[in-house]
């Protein structure tokens, strides 16, 4: 963090309010960070209690069996918890951590969590699992002579025979303390705690390791009550990969299935992003980077905050305005307190020049020359900008929920879809809005009664109050829509023609009514219902004009709005590869050095010796012979120096530059682009690129 | 008259003794004559082989139990290593007549040392007068350990001077663990599987107590007739029997059927015993879950088994690259032209070739390929461009973790890893769609 804030110091100079932007953003990370730490509580929530109620019941189940026949004839089967969460790995260590803790306060201090790469052998797994257990005792009662037999116990071999004596020390233990302490440890855990031994990377695990501890500790169900949680990425079907019908005929396996990431980040962005909560805004690019990387890339929602907590760094710090970014009441304080540096900062955004053209000759005068009058103004922009977003997204909840009742979604089934459509470009411009309100037109009554009692219900209860008329106007629609249920008036007039039908004999005259019929049915007034119906998605269709404008058209939204879109690719999806390519073939993009911008395709012998002779190898096959490439970077290299015929003439490479050859390519074979070959001598083999 | 017929113990044991190992006479009269009395020297070692839950532990622990004979019993799998398993040997001793539950820790690292402790203890113990027997249950893993604990087992009663008899209990024969340096070879004992009759007499033995014996061997004989074709094993049939008995019995409990009313009984729990082949014999729902169905009287239809749950959610790119990595896994390399470029031609020979290969390759399993390889049909199968970012790479290595791929001979990092997919053909179809 001390880095972060020298980085956000030296960003531009102090004029530029450095040290506010620094604490905004991070007050600003600080309140998102523990709204995210929320949203998980509350998505896990679900998960955790059934399994904290599993637990309860596995143990329960063992401790007091119907009778005593079926306990002597039921095998003791270990309780087991296949907890499947996904592929988003790095979102799993989150999700265990809250799990053993929730599990620690509510159910048993002893929770083990092991790792398939701390447990090659079964030895290893005991011992991981033996320390975790004592070490957890110690938190328990901390008194300082029972480490003392900890750490004794430590030296203990790690067999579940002694695990069991442990077990059995301890509980009794509890159970002998003074009474004010146990009230305490029980009212949090039960009665004789479960060992809860978790797994967190089911899949890593191997079969032999898993195997032996499954049929060790299965002999030992009866003398301590023993519950796995198996992690698993995949599908549940990987216990039976893994585990022989012997082993896993000795587990009792229940399913429990975490929320998928994917509704974990619909709820996410419902909470940062789709709220006035909080100032700072990602613009539609910004946003589709980072959606990319989720759906495309890792599925994880972690990595999706951290890109949002990036780009927050980065907005604060290249944005000398985002000083502004902060609640409104603050915001406006701080305009007053703006510097000139400031005012011309805020002068030079593109979306208030915009502004000023806008305005009458005198007023842009004034905006551009005084600093008092430029504030003001700034102060009831940014009232605008905030309006602005509150009604933002109301009538886009109110939009979405019309959009997800049509076949197809023509704009996109979740709402970070729709927000995206708006963010960018005036939607209402675009062919899929145009064909979504197409098919609006074609609902049916109940849908859509149902659809305005839902946008309704969104309207009462957005904090605008710009709104009360709308809701107004929706009830008047739902009671109109009522009235014309009650007054459902019987159509006369296909009752005539159908007797007119009946009355026509011959064919041609039926033939003619017919087409009549059809002829009027399609230029049958419409009825009342389709009257109504039009005018509710007109309403609509104008409410999206008015408060769905696009973001980029606000004056002032660069303040709240991080819009580089192409830094975010960079940092979150790198290239290696190319990136590396780039640094060897064109060293002047990193170095900066004036005298390396070179032609592309000549080689500049200018360049770093790796360079060079990167650029001689990649016009080489598959087989370099080294010395034909000694040869052509001595060439390429003596150029530089001068035309010196001696040098040339003698047909002997220098000592020095045979020196740089050697280093150069030992510096490509590091890197990976070379490796030496035993098919002919004095050559190197390519590996990149196929080099045919 | 007791089959069994000893000098040494009253009649009142062994006809004890029968009682508690019904079908596993003969096995017993022979230990009894092996042992011979309490002071005689027995065999050094003696080797019990048998399938799973053929009661060869059962049969050990209750023979040396009933006639309290001087033994120690350990789990070759518990004691993972020969210096646990020798511990635990020694610490079993002391605790032998003494009346203190747990003997103390011995600290013993060698077969050396173990051979002297055990001697010493015998003699603190006072034992010398009787035969020691010492049980290696699940013996198999004797031959993970160091090449010299099975022979020495073996040769027990020699080093120690003492009179002990060391017992093997294994599921595999004699043969596999012989050491190529030889040693003593022990008596072996084969222990048969239980015939179908013998499994009804074993499980009607232990009826419940409310009911009486001949209700309990009728469902007995319809559990049977359902799982004895799939499943011998003594445990597991005991435990299915135990989960699906309350339902068989529920209509004599609700009065609709009385005990003798068999047809009934047998309509009523046939399906129920079937259904239960299906889910809970396999573990595709747990035993709990099972007895809570019965006892809500639903169906299981609704409860999805494990394995109902197969289909994996994956990032698009997870996706690709997983349909790549089959494709270079069940594709040979030289259709890759044909298969992936735009312009190759000779279209009506390649689907004849297709079909063929397919075939054979599917029953051949996955090949490795190179990761060059795998990103090549991945450029060419996904429609548009691909950047060779980071994030794919650290997909294929998250691939790698979740067992959908797997890293083939990972020597030689610069050399291009290789991978074989692991998936199956099914998996690949669910992700494709």
């Amino acid at each position: 963090k001390m880095v972060l804030a020298q980085v956000v110091y030296q960003g531009k100079n102090d004029s530029e309010d450095s040290g506010l932007r620094f604490a905004t953003c991070q007050l600003l990370w600080k309140q998102i960070n523990s709204e995210t730490e929320k949203i998980q509580e509350e998505l896990n929530k679900q998960l955790f209690d059934n399994l904290i109620h599993f637990l309860r019941q596995s143990h329960s189940e063992l401790q007091t069996k119907k009778t005593e026949w079926m306990c002597r004839m039921k095998s003791s089967e270990i309780p087991t918890a296949a907890l499947v969460l996904g592929v988003n790995v790095t979102d799993h260590d989150m999700t265990f951590k809250s799990l053993s803790e929730v599990l620690q306060d509510n159910v048993t201090p002893y929770v083990v969590s092991l790792q398939a790469k701390e447990c090659p052998g079964i030895k290893h797994l005991l011992q991981k699992l033996m320390g975790q257990l004592m070490d957890c005792n110690v938190d328990v009662d901390s008194s300082e002579e029972e480490e003392c037999v900890n750490i004794s116990q430590k030296k203990i071999r790690c067999s579940m025979a002694s695990l069991s004596k442990w077990y059995e020390s301890v509980t009794k233990k509890t159970d002998s303390e003074t009474p004010s302490k146990k009230r305490t440890s029980s009212s949090r855990h039960w009665q004789s705690p479960p060992i809860v031994v978790i797994f967190k990377d089911m899949e890593s695990f191997t079969t032999k390791v898993l195997q032996d501890f499954i049929v060790i500790s299965s002999q030992h169900i009866r003398e301590f009550p023993l519950v796995l949680i198996f992690g698993i990425a995949t599908s549940p079907m990987i216990i039976h990969r893994l585990l022989p019908h012997s082993v896993s005929s000795l587990l009792c396996i229940e399913l429990f299935q975490s929320l998928s990431c994917k509704e974990h980040l619909a709820t996410v962005i419902d909470k940062l992003l789709l709220t006035t909560q909080f100032p700072f805004k990602l613009s539609e690019k910004v946003l589709q980077v980072l959606i990319n990387i989720f759906l495309y890339h890792d599925f994880s929602v972690q990595n999706f905050i951290k890109g949002f907590q990036l780009s927050i760094v980065e907005h604060f710090y290249s944005q000398p305005l985002s000083v502004l970014c902060c609640q409104l009441l603050e915001a406006k304080k701080r305009v007053n307190s703006l510097s000139h540096n400031q005012c011309e900062n805020i002068r030079s955004l593109p979306s208030f020049r915009r502004y000023v053209e806008s305005q009458v000759s005198e007023k842009q005068i004034a905006l551009l020359t005084e600093d008092s009058f430029l504030k003001e103004v700034t102060q009831t922009l940014l009232e605008d900008l905030h309006i602005y977003h509150e009604n933002y997204f109301t009538v886009l909840r109110c939009l979405h929920v019309f959009t997800t009742s049509l076949p197809k979604y023509p704009l996109g089934k979740q709402i970070r879809e729709l927000h995206c459509a708006c963010l960018g470009k005036s939607v209402w411009e675009t062919e899929e809005y145009e064909s979504a309100i197409q098919l609006l037109r074609m609902l049916a009554k109940d849908e859509l009664v149902a659809i305005l009692q839902k946008c309704a219900e969104i309207f009462i209860s957005s904090s605008g109050k710009q709104f009360s008329n709308t809701v107004e106007k929706l009830e008047e629609f739902l009671a109109r829509f009522q009235n014309l249920e009650e007054t459902s008036e019987v159509q006369d007039v296909s009752v005539s023609s159908q007797k007119e039908l009946q009355k026509t004999t011959d064919l041609y005259h039926l033939q003619k009514t017919l087409l009549a019929l059809k002829e009027s049915k399609r230029s049958k007034k419409l009825t009342k219902f389709e009257m109504l119906r039009f005018e509710v998605v007109d309403f609509i269709d104008s409410l999206v004009r008015s408060y769905l404008a696009p973001a980029e058209m606000q004056t002032l939204n660069e303040v709240v709005y991080f819009n580089t879109a192409n830094t975010l690719r960079e940092h979150l999806n790198a290239a290696p590869r190319i990136a590396l390519h780039t640094a060897l073939n064109n060293p002047y993009c990193y170095l900066k050095n004036q005298t390396l911008k070179s032609d592309v395709g000549c080689i500049s012998n200018t360049a770093p010796d790796i360079c060079i002779v990167y650029k001689l190898h990649l016009e080489c096959g598959r087989l370099i012979n080294l010395v034909d490439w000694l040869e052509a970077f001595s060439t390429v290299v003596t150029a530089v120096e001068g035309t010196d015929p001696d040098a040339v003439a003698t047909d002997q490479v220098d000592e020095i530059i045979h020196a740089r050859f050697i280093r150069a390519v030992s510096e490509l074979e590091l890197l990976g682009f070379i490796k030496p070959s035993k098919q002919k001598t004095d050559h190197v083999a390519r590996l990149t690129w196929g080099g045919c | 008259m007791p089959n069994f017929e000893h000098p040494e113990y009253p009649e009142a044991t062994l006809l004890h003794l029968e009682s508690m190992v019904p079908c596993r006479e003969s096995q017993v009269s022979s230990l009894l004559s092996i042992f011979g009395e309490r002071q005689h020297f027995s065999f050094p070692s003696i080797f019990i082989y048998g399938h799973t839950s053929c009661g060869k532990t059962y049969v050990m622990q209750t023979l040396l139990e009933t006639l309290e004979l001087p033994h120690v019993f350990v789990n070759c799998v518990e004691c993972f290593t020969s210096r646990l398993l020798l511990e635990e040997i020694l610490t079993q001793l002391q605790s032998l007549s003494s009346e203190k539950k747990h003997g103390s820790h011995v600290p013993c690292d060698t077969f050396n040392d173990f051979v002297r402790l055990f001697k010493q203890e015998i003699i603190t113990q006072d034992l010398q007068n009787q035969t020691v027997y010492i049980v290696l249950d699940k013996a198999e893993q004797l031959r993970e350990m160091e090449a010299n604990v099975l022979p020495g087992f073996l040769r027990l009663q020699e080093m120690t001077d003492r009179n002990v008899t060391v017992i093997f209990l294994s599921e595999i024969v004699w043969e596999l663990f012989r050491p190529n340096t030889g040693c003593l070879e022990p008596f072996t004992l084969y222990f048969s599987d239980y015939s179908i009759g013998n499994l009804q007499k074993i499980l009607s033995h232990y009826h419940p107590p409310e009911y009486s014996a001949d209700f309990y061997a009728a469902y007995i004989n319809i559990l049977l007739g359902v799982f004895y074709t799939v499943c011998r094993d003594l445990k597991e049939l005991r435990h299915l029997a135990a989960l699906n008995f309350t339902k068989y019995c529920e209509p004599v409990v609700r009065g609709e059927a009385n005990e003798r009313d068999t047809r009934r009984l047998w309509k009523n729990i046939e399906s129920h015993l079937k259904k239960a082949m299906q889910t809970v014999y396999l573990r595709e729902i747990s035993s709990s879950q099972w007895e809570r169905i019965q006892k809500d009287d639903g169906e299981p239809g609704h409860l999805k088994g494990l394995s109902a749950h197969a289909h994996v959610e994956l990032p698009y790119y997870s996706k690709f690259l997983l349909i790549a990595a089959y494709l270079a896994s069940y594709n040979p390399a030289r259709t890759d032209k044909r298969f992936f470029l735009k312009h190759h031609g000779k279209i009506k020979k390649t689907n004849f070739l297709k079909k063929h290969e397919k075939t054979s390759n599917h029953l051949l399993g996955p090949k490795p390929f190179p990761l060059d390889r795998l990103l090549a049909i991945l450029y060419s199968i996904v429609d548009n461009k691909v950047a060779p970012t980071a994030n794919i790479f650290s997909q294929i290595t998250s691939l790698v973790t979740l067992q959908l791929l797997t890293l083939v001979g990972h020597d030689d990092q610069l050399d291009g890893p290789k991978y074989k997919c692991t998936v199956s053909l099914d998996f690949i179809r669910a992700i494709a769609r």
